[in-house]
């Protein structure tokens, strides 16, 4: 009798169920944590250790190399959340309204340590803890964008609907980050002048970018991390059978 | 190297609270939402074991 | 064979017309609502010169900016009312089963709302903007910047309304969803009012308000549809 199971490629249209995503996020999650402690650390290395000290700022520049990835990042996550919400709309996926949910956190984090740092790179720079740069103000906006989605979601107890109705404020967010961004620049530009905008970091030298690259990888590998962990407590939270089963009980 | 010192490395040229700041607040809030993710974990697996017995 | 007026099928222009009618009408008859809105305006605008001093040159200075978020606030109060009404007795749910495409329903509804809170408040901020010491050319660049301005806060308003549909304590829900988004209205409306303080001319601010109105006339009806189905599962 002949064989005729003869599928030997991954049948990826399983990982579309939470029960089964489960166990492949969970093998992810060491590999991604282990590479990205080895990448902030050497990203770490290089940014305190081999980047040369800068002819106008001094000491005070290594900020840029978490500042900068976490504000790189507070706008990726924000666009790849809205890329799952959009993905849970149209294919109705359960998971992919779950990824969002668990992809918000993170972004919200990154956000607010570039604010932070932004602050405190300010300070010594410009002599302000806050000034309404159009980089730093578009992402105050972005905050609140983060906050308006919790909050949503916070407010409707029905999983179903919150998880819609947040990913369609996910989306008209994210189509309005760019609009947002360049409202607050022209603003900037007719009352600010052109003295803030000295902060764009001066012709960058190619060690300070490696740094910076480095350390963004690392985030980026930490994100992947936090954000299939948090998935799976989602997932284990919705649905109690899966739970059971997904951990040996 | 660039560093003649350990207390040169601390001091950062003078920026030492606002660089040390910096990467406190970033690695601290990472770290935090580490934990806080540890302690989801934790309360789904006690709420599950609990109903499962 | 004639068409009798029961069996005659009503365009898609008269059904919308009526929808808009019918919507000023039920709202005109809660006045009170109405009123509320405008009289907010008022008093809050008021507020500013209260805690600041009455200082001509502060005031005119201020005053773009207080007049236009003063009118932003007004708009946004309002929201909670342009589907909650229709939800609560079913009236919604009926609308949206009917043949017309749920888009231009929710423009229909759209237009009511800002006929009744957005236009009063064009009319009326000149006069405030008087006792804010602002001249002419800045009421004129006030009031078109209003124009245009308060309709795009009342459809990108609607979106934020049609999201939280029948969940309590909309208030504030509302103002944290939509706040963030009436950023560009204000920035360009308020400009082209500053733009004309410091003897520039507003027309850059103004397009670019025409802009993001045109925009949020194309897409915020079908933000606001795709929510309301979603509300009304």
């Amino acid at each position: 009798m002949k064989n005729l199971d003869t599928k030997t490629s991954i049948n990826w249209l399983k990982y579309a169920s939470p029960k089964t995503f489960y166990p492949l996020a969970g093998k992810l999650i060491p590999w991604c944590v282990v590479s990205a402690v080895v990448l902030i650390v050497y990203g770490l290395y290089i940014g305190l250790f081999v980047a040369p000290t800068d002819f106008q700022q001094g000491e005070g520049y290594r900020i840029i190399f978490v500042h900068v990835p976490a504000a790189w990042f507070s706008m990726f996550l924000y666009l790849l959340m809205a890329m799952y919400a959009g993905l849970g709309l149209v294919l109705n996926a359960r998971l992919s309204y779950m990824m969002a949910t668990a992809i918000a956190p993170t972004g919200a984090m990154f956000t607010l340590v570039a604010l932070v740092t932004g602050s405190l790179w300010g300070k010594p720079m410009w002599g302000a803890w806050w000034v309404w740069d159009a980089r730093l103000t578009s992402e105050l906006i972005l905050l609140f964008l983060y906050i308006g989605y919790f909050s949503l979601q916070a407010a409707i107890d029905d999983k179903n609907r919150a998880d819609k109705a947040s990913a369609v404020l996910a989306l008209v967010g994210a189509v309005n980050v760019p609009i947002i961004y360049f409202s607050v620049k022209w603003w900037n530009t007719l009352h600010q002048g052109a003295s803030v905008s000295l902060m764009k970091a001066p012709a960058m030298a190619t060690v300070m970018l490696k740094g910076m690259l480095v350390m963004a990888i690392g985030f980026w590998l930490y994100s992947i991390a936090v954000i299939l962990i948090r998935v799976r407590c989602e997932i284990l939270e919705r649905d109690s059978k899966a739970a059971m089963f997904n951990l040996g009980l | 190297m660039q560093w003649h010192s350990v207390n040169e490395f601390l001091a950062m040229g003078g920026y030492a609270f606002y660089v040390w700041g910096s990467f406190g607040i970033t690695f601290g809030c990472m770290a935090f939402e580490l934990w806080l993710l540890k302690k989801r974990s934790q309360r789904i697996a006690q709420a599950v074991k609990q109903e499962a017995f | 064979m004639p068409e009798t007026k029961l069996t005659q099928d009503l365009g898609t222009f008269s059904v919308l017309y009526r929808i808009l009618a019918r919507d000023i009408k039920v709202a005109l008859r809660r006045q009170s609502d109405v009123t509320a809105v405008f009289f907010f305006f008022i008093i809050a605008s008021s507020l500013f010169p209260l805690g600041s001093g009455a200082d001509p040159k502060l005031l005119s200075t201020m005053a773009p900016s207080v007049l236009w978020v003063t009118a932003l606030l007004s708009c946004m109060l309002s929201l909670s009312r342009m589907y909650s009404s229709d939800y609560a007795d079913g009236t919604l749910e009926q609308i949206m089963l009917s043949n017309q495409p749920t888009v231009l329903i929710v423009l229909m509804k759209i237009l009511a709302h800002w006929v009744l809170s957005g236009l009063p408040l064009v009319f009326v901020a000149p006069f405030i903007g008087l006792q804010f010491n602002l001249s002419s050319a800045e009421l004129q660049i006030l009031a078109v910047s209003l124009l245009m301005g308060t309709l795009a806060l009342s459809l990108i308003g609607s979106i934020g309304a049609a999201l939280t549909l029948g969940i309590r304590g909309t208030g504030v829900l509302i103002a944290i969803l939509v706040l963030p988004l009436y950023i560009p209205v204000l920035v360009f409306g308020a400009g082209a009012v500053n733009a004309v303080s410091i003897g520039m001319s507003p027309n850059g601010a103004l397009t670019l308000l025409g802009a993001v109105l045109a925009m949020a006339l194309v897409f915020a009806p079908l933000a606001s549809a795709a929510a309301l189905k979603i509300a009304l599962e």
